[in-house]
């Protein structure tokens, strides 16, 4: 157990670094740089023009669809995985009952895939 | 205390501290942020307990596209801090009712397993890695819940669109196929006019 983890070590001193130096810059910058704010320094910037609002405004819900296309996606890759790892260690009937599974499997995305395609929810308009 | 020890008590530490951060966070987008942070711990946990595959999931499926929709939907409610926080007595009891029955059930488990005087653990792997164990029985003997998934994946695809899909009318386009497809025939004309004269449309 505690072998396989020792390969996680330099997944930690990695995490551990940037830490060290995320906290080292916000840190620096907060000990040595100068802050004397005033209103006018911390509003708002709009070029030319006081600002009309903040940033809290609706997004677009296209950026919502984008999301959720590329999280199903996401998903369907993640099938992929363990079955690339194992398909060749199958005996040989499970194997190629696995393979057309799979198929199968990314058949029904393929059409879902070409329904958003048809339908242009790919295109940005 | 042995390091496993160490390691948990820190990883599960941050997950319920970043936990509570999410609910009681003022900024709905620093909620988030504390979501991810709590994605991440119990992504440290999974590989604990030897699960790497799970753990490898719930980084890129969470924290790298979850919490991206997450995010966009904070952005799209428009948030207003002040009525926000207005609800919170409203929907208190019924908040204190989950979260009791979540209590009890979790104290269950935790007696029934110190009842048992049995310690969690990862089942015995005999040297098989956590992704290949999962391989070799979800294509095969999970083969419905398998297509299951394939047919809720694409049922979420095609309800996304039909509900969040409006075209607005009269938007040009380009059409690659079509500029492509110009041929001199068709894009050009050739006419001799008479001088003083010009050309008719």
């Amino acid at each position: 157990m505690a072998a396989f983890l020792l390969q996680y070590l330099p997944i930690v001193i990695m995490l551990a670094i940037a830490g060290v130096i995320a906290l080292a810059l916000m840190g620096a910058a907060w000990l040595f740089a100068p802050s004397r704010p005033d209103p006018e320094k911390i509003s708002a910037y709009e070029c030319g023009f006081n600002a009309f609002d903040d940033a809290r405004m609706k997004f677009d819900v296209r950026f919502y669809l984008v999301s959720i296309l590329f999280i199903i996606f996401d998903l369907e890759v993640a099938f992929l995985f363990p079955w690339a790892v194992s398909l060749m260690h199958l005996p040989h009937p499970a194997q190629v009952f696995a393979f057309w599974s799979m198929m199968g499997f990314l058949g029904v995305l393929t059409v879902g895939f070409i329904y958003e395609w048809k339908k242009g929810a790919l295109e940005w308009e | 205390m042995d390091l496993l020890a160490i390691a948990f008590y820190l990883l599960a530490l941050v997950a319920c501290v970043s936990a509570f951060m999410v609910v009681i966070a003022r900024n709905p987008v620093h909620s988030v942020l504390f979501l991810i942070l709590t994605f991440f711990s119990s992504a440290g946990l999974f590989v604990l307990l030897g699960a790497e595959f799970l753990a490898m999931l719930l980084v890129v499926v969470y924290v790298g596209a979850v919490a991206v929709l997450f995010l966009f939907v904070v952005m799209m409610l428009d948030v207003d801090f002040g009525s926000l926080r207005q609800g919170f007595v409203r929907y208190l009891p019924a908040g204190g009712v989950v979260a009791l029955v979540l209590v009890v059930e979790m104290s269950l488990v935790a007696a029934a397993i110190a009842g048992k005087n049995a310690t969690l653990r990862a089942p015995s792997t005999n040297g098989v890695s956590n992704v290949e164990q999962i391989g070799r029985v979800l294509y095969t003997d999970y083969f419905y819940f398998f297509q299951a998934a394939g047919m809720v994946l694409l049922v979420a695809m095609i309800g996304a669109i039909v509900l969040t899909l409006r075209h607005k009318p009269g938007v040009k386009r380009q059409d690659i196929a079509a500029q492509t497809a110009r041929t001199e025939a068709s894009g050009l004309r050739l006419t001799k006019p008479a001088t003083g004269q010009g050309i008719s449309e």
